[in-house]
């Protein structure tokens, strides 16, 4: 083995491949829990749901190594298409759940005061003091976190010592931790694999060339010499091309390539900086009014169990709509 | 030139019919796929190839399933009624003030680029939302469902718009990164990342006031929800009072 592998495999404590191994367990976890749930109205379809879940990350890397990348892909593909069935017949639901009185809960909130805080705050502040200050830290010549993920491999460790600091504060063992996320979990449901989900459907887009498409028809509509039509064109279009794909970064090279390149900069000699800065802004403004941005729009309304799962989107329509018609007269404003 | 072929664009229109008639997201998304792949001619199994590959590539988006555990426990003893004590116990505190006090911290935070300081399940289900909701509580008593959902849905976008509209300020981001990328690719050059985050301050200053002059109004669009609501409630029990006479009054 040669040092240059042995730097890239392998260095680290913390690896992405153990972090989803981590994953994979607490949702296998939830799996035993949901077949002991003996009044839960859909036990066995519910716990196949999130076992399937489960399997892409406690084996996909195994199974990789074992089986090569064409077979793993493979069945993990025919999973997806079996969780999406078990979704879309509604075969997957909400169980029982053991809560205490809201009596209980006050009187626990009483006694244990704003120290109730303390493993909530700390999840977000160690997650970005690890960021910043473990990120590179080496022990005996091992990475600490894995050097491609370290925001993601610094929010493990935070969730791990907020787990402890919980435990300690509460009284409620990690075991517990993990039986009472059942309730959350379940009640996020399939909104928590959608993110995923997308983040496929965007890769079929690609590859079957999906944004060419779009770039042609949206040529149809342009006269060049219109530079405010054009400007409301590629800012519009940002938007609604984000809304479909659910993600800004996906929409920005099309629309930019397509509009913005040929006409706005080669064809009005408009300042690149100002148009691209603003140009994914009109982008952002289509993230807040899509379904497609799940995990931002989506999983939150689960999250905070909204009766209308498209509550959070009707609520940030009205800030969006005025800055994307901000965004269309100040780029008009500077660009040229 | 090359004739129009409209064909890629079948699956954008599956997603916005299967949208419309509420199937679920997993099953229309999925469907889209499948029919894109489809209509353009990719073979099959090697659609599904594509489809788990993409999958287990993004698997990093279900993280925040590891955040849970901690929440669900401290939820477990009471988390959501201290958030709301607290909040009473601080004179003053409104739901408008709370969110608009979040919103400028987390836009400024995020142009310094600590985007993961907070989150929709780190800080808005276990802290932003109970208190939201605990200062309006604090003012008109037990509140309805639609009045909750209404804040939190608040609280929700609070933190959407402040992350969004904060975040292209720091130069380190991704999407900044992006963008210079694509330019350079394109050809033009001379433009440093520092031009791209400047250019995105009147925006960040742009959001920064609409939203909070939304949630400025806020507070009497939530006064006049709980007034309708115990108008209606009020007047649901009056004609069920009236049903109840009238149908003693028939069995008398």
């Amino acid at each position: 083995m040669t040092p240059v592998s042995h730097e890239q495999h392998a260095s680290a404590l913390l690896t992405i491949e153990n972090i989803y191994l981590l994953i994979g367990f607490v949702v296998m976890f939830l799996v035993v829990k949901t077949l002991q749930d003996k009044q839960h109205p859909k036990r066995f379809t519910t716990a196949l749901f999130w076992f399937l879940f489960g399997s892409v990350f406690v084996f996909g890397d195994a199974s990789i190594a074992l089986v090569g990348e064409q077979l793993t892909y493979l069945w993990v593909g025919v999973a997806v298409i079996i969780i999406a069935l078990l979704a879309g017949l509604n075969l997957v639901s909400m169980g029982h759940y053991e809560l205490p009185e809201e009596q209980a809960k006050q009187q626990d909130a009483e006694r244990l005061g704003n120290k109730l805080f303390i493993p909530a705050v700390m999840i977000p502040m160690v997650t970005v003091i690890c960021t910043l200050i473990l990120g590179d830290i080496k022990l005996a010549g091992w990475h600490l976190f894995d050097q491609q993920h370290v925001t993601l491999s610094a929010l493990t460790l935070a969730c791990g010592l907020a787990l402890l600091a919980s435990w300690k504060i509460t009284g409620g063992t990690p075991v517990r931790a993990l039986s009472e996320s059942r309730r959350l979990v379940d009640s996020i449901g399939w909104a928590a694999i959608l993110p995923q989900m997308l983040a496929m459907l965007g890769g079929v887009f690609i590859v079957a060339n999906t944004g060419t498409a779009i770039q042609e028809l949206v040529t149809l509509f342009i006269s060049p010499d219109n530079r405010f039509m054009l400007v409301a064109l590629y800012c519009i279009g940002m938007a609604l091309f984000t809304m479909v794909m659910g993600n800004a970064f996906a929409a920005f090279p099309v629309m930019t390539a397509g509009v913005a390149l040929p006409f706005l900069i080669q064809g009005h000699g408009a300042n690149p900086a100002a148009l691209v800065a603003i140009g994914m802004y009109s982008g952002y403004c289509g993230t807040l009014m899509t379904p497609m941005a799940a995990n931002f729009n989506i999983v939150p309304a689960a999250l905070l169990d909204l009766k209308d799962k498209y509550q959070v989107i009707k609520v940030q329509i009205p800030t969006a709509l005025t800055l994307l018609f901000i965004n269309i007269l100040l780029m008009y404003g500077v660009i040229f | 030139m090359t004739e129009l072929n409209l064909l890629p664009l079948v699956g954008i229109i599956v997603i916005i019919i299967g949208f419309a008639m509420r199937f679920n997201p997993l099953l229309v998304v999925s469907v889209a796929g499948l029919i894109t792949g489809w209509a353009v001619g990719i073979d099959f199994i090697s659609l599904i190839a594509n489809f788990g590959e993409k999958f287990m590539n993004a698997r990093q988006l279900a993280s925040f399933l590891l955040i849970l555990p901690v929440i669900a426990l401290l939820e477990r003893y009471g988390l959501q009624q201290r958030a709301k004590a607290w909040v009473a116990s601080i004179k003053g505190a409104t739901t408008a003030r709370i969110l608009s006090l979040y919103f400028v911290v987390r836009e400024c935070s995020a142009a310094l680029g600590l985007l993961s300081l907070a989150g929709q399940a780190q800080t808005v289900r276990p802290l932003l939302a109970p208190m939201a909701v605990g200062a309006t509580a604090n003012q008109y008593g037990d509140l309805p469902k639609e009045i909750k959902d209404l804040i939190g849905a608040h609280a929700a976008a609070c933190d959407n718009v402040a992350v969004f509209f904060g975040e292209d300020i720091f130069i380190a981001f991704g999407a900044v990164l992006l963008m210079d990328a694509f330019l350079q690719e394109n050809g033009i050059a001379g433009i440093e990342p520092l031009h791209i985050g400047l250019w995105a301050i009147p925006t960040a200053i742009a959001a920064l006031i609409v939203h909070l002059f939304r949630l400025a109004r806020l507070e009497t669009h939530i006064r006049k929800a709980i007034a309708e609501h115990r108008q209606k409630a009020s007047k649901n029990a009056a004609e069920t009072a009236d049903d109840s006479a009238q149908l003693r009054e028939e069995t008398v």
